[in-house]
């Protein structure tokens, strides 16, 4: 047990016989992880990642990916992450920067990925959720869609769907909708 | 005899005497029963209750009628109607009015010889110096985020000695209060001797997340037309604005935004409190859950304090679902925590560079680290991967590990790489308590001297 009273003047000693540092702020067990996974990373040569607050904040990075097969082939798509101080005991969060005509990520962005959501698992790392990404755009399915007129063209027409990603890839219209330059 | 002449204080700490003033069978080994004790416990221990909420408004009452005189509450949120069912220190005047201030002002006008003081601001706004001036941290928190900070700023404080064992003066004793309804715990972390928050994170389930597209598309639940106004009719109506859960507009938007879609596709039960609870990830709070678990805690930090009885060990659950059902589990402390556990220590001459350093990981027998990335505090010393950050560090590789972690004579730093030998190499994060050779060494003495 602990001796509170004895330890009173003894704890005072300490911190003045101590070097004088002040006691310094570290990372959180969330942010050692990342940088474990970060520090791991294997990407393929169709992804990149970049940090805009530096080394020293891994917390927030861009992971870029330019498909090398598919519907998607040419484009080049920007997703930032944002990372939880209890990672991984919670998801990263993660959202396409451009708005892109794809059937599982809507007009805003975010992304229906399994591994982002209901299937995340803190024995998944940073690693797995960009390939996930990556395989968004050479097999994007018709099942879960978050832009479902999107995934109704894919499923009931590929031909036009592949016509429709080229034209919104180039910054075009489809329908009513203007979508981002990413080519 | 000994009664004191004042009535009133004399029956509030009749009880408590019974406790205080004599000797007992389970007691700790440094219990010393008397009238000392309980002058003591008045005068020179200090709490901090984190949080002012359902839990920290019963915590500050039972803790004050328990005889501690010294108390402080932190918390940074401020009162709303919802809160007054259960938050009992609060009145409908106060709406509006910071949670902490309220609260120490009203146990104070009830319990003569308090002392509280408030700290209306978030945990992450105090320096780390601020926590180290109490005696225990008790925490009445609803969230993992805010128990994790607390827990490593305390675990933070523990040193080790040589030989790998804590020592006793530089423990934080957290006692730690939860409830979710009618289930609530209780639990006391010794950093060092018993597991911290970090040891047991995996004791709280994830978080229930729905799949986007179920939201968008085939919404079924009251939650999943909740999460389709918070999640992505936000960002579609207020483009670059983010949704704030501690506004009450903004929660009040997303209230209003569930409901229309749940008359959309004909789904019952969106309410405004299930709105906050959903998007909060909170289940209604049940005062009489808030007043047991906070009863257990409070008794937990009198022993503690006192040494009046055994803590126990050191995770009691409550069930109050179907009858009533309490445990308590003896969880084991995860050895190689990066939080608490001790860390492999290495001793270093000052000249050593970075660079030699993640060699000689490499060929420790309790390591063997083969392409280490190193962090210190805040700062990523050297990263092997990707190449854009392993450019950014490359440079500190030939400066001596003594300069990088600021000339202290020991600290702490976090590596990771591909430990084992051979085929069996797995990939590994390890702390490490790095310390110089003839630097401080006079602190060294007094500390060994005082173990
Ligand atoms: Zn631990």
């Amino acid at each position: 047990m602990i001796r509170l009273f004895k330890v009173k003047e003894k704890q005072r000693e300490i911190a003045e016989n101590s070097n004088g540092m002040p006691p310094t702020k570290k990372q959180s067990p969330g942010e050692l992880r990342l940088n474990k996974d970060i520090s791991e990373l294997n990407l393929p040569k169709t992804c990149s990642i970049k940090f805009p607050n530096g080394k020293d904040d891994l917390m927030n990075f861009e992971v870029t990916v330019k498909p090398d097969e598919g519907y998607y082939l040419g484009g080049k798509f920007t997703f930032t992450f944002q990372i939880a101080t209890i990672y991984p005991h919670e998801a990263p969060k993660v959202k396409c920067r451009e708005r892109v005509y794809h059937p599982n990520i809507d007009l805003d962005g975010n992304v229906c990925l399994n591994i982002l959501r209901e299937d995340w698992k803190p024995v998944l790392n940073i690693n797995t959720v960009i390939y996930g990404l990556y395989h968004l755009f050479t097999e994007p399915n018709h099942e879960d869609p978050l832009n479902s007129e999107a995934a109704a063209v894919l499923r009931d027409n590929p031909q036009q769907f592949g016509t429709n990603v080229k034209r919104a890839m180039g910054g075009g219209h489809i329908g009513q909708t203007a979508f981002s330059r990413c080519m | 005899m000994a009664q004191s002449t004042n009535s009133s204080s004399s029956s509030r700490s009749r009880d408590l005497d019974k406790l205080l003033l004599r000797p007992g069978h389970l007691v700790a080994s440094t219990f010393e029963p008397g009238t000392q004790l309980r002058d003591d416990l008045e005068e020179y221990v200090k709490i901090l209750v984190v949080g002012a909420g359902g839990l920290g408004c019963e915590l500050l009452k039972d803790l004050a009628l328990s005889g501690f005189r010294n108390l402080e509450v932190i918390d940074m949120d401020t009162i709303e109607v919802s809160n007054l069912n259960r938050q009992f220190l609060f009145r409908l005047q106060d709406v509006g009015k910071p949670k902490a201030e309220v609260a120490a002002k009203r146990v104070m006008e009830r319990v003569s010889g308090v002392n509280i003081v408030p700290h209306f601001c978030r945990i992450e706004d105090k320096e780390l110096d601020f926590y180290s001036e109490f005696s225990i941290i008790v925490l009445g928190l609803d969230s993992i985020e805010a128990r994790s900070y607390i827990n490593a700023v305390a675990c933070g404080f523990l040193e080790y000695d040589s030989e790998d064992n804590p020592r006793e003066e530089t423990m934080k004793p957290m006692v730690d209060g939860g409830t979710e309804g009618f289930k609530g715990h209780a639990r006391v972390i010794l950093p060092g001797m018993t597991p911290c928050f970090e040891c047991t994170i995996w004791l709280f389930p994830p978080q229930v997340k729905f799949p986007l597209c179920t939201l968008a598309e085939t919404p079924r639940t009251a939650a999943h037309c909740i999460e389709y106004a918070h999640l992505i009719k936000w960002d579609e109506v207020h483009s670059g604005k983010s949704f704030d859960p501690d506004n009450p507009e903004h929660m009040q938007w997303v209230y209003l935004e569930a409901s229309k879609r749940a008359e959309l596709f004909g789904i019952q039960g969106v309410t405004y409190s299930l709105t906050q609870g959903v998007v909060k990830n909170i289940i209604p709070a049940i005062a009489s859950t808030n007043a047991i678990i906070s009863a257990a805690c409070a008794l937990e930090t009198l022993k503690l304090a006192s040494g009046c009885s055994k803590t126990l060990s050191n995770y009691l659950t409550y069930n109050g679902v179907e009858g009533l059902h309490t445990k308590v589990t003896e969880f084991v402390k995860d050895k190689e925590c990066l939080v608490c556990g001790p860390g492999i220590l290495i001793e270093l001459d000052t000249s050593v560079t970075l660079k030699s350093f993640i060699d000689q990981l490499e060929d420790h027998p309790k390591l063997l680290i083969a392409g280490a990335s190193v962090t210190h505090g805040r700062n990523n010393l050297y990263m092997q991967a990707p190449p854009t950050l392993e450019e950014l560090t490359r440079s500190n590789l030939s400066l001596p590990l003594f300069d990088l972690m600021d000339k202290s004579s020991e600290g702490i730093v976090h590596v990771t790489g591909l430990a084992g030998k051979g085929d069996k190499k797995q990939s590994c994060l390890r702390k490490l308590r790095v310390a110089f050779k003839g630097v401080g060494g006079i602190t060294d003495t007094d500390m060994a001297g005082g173990a």
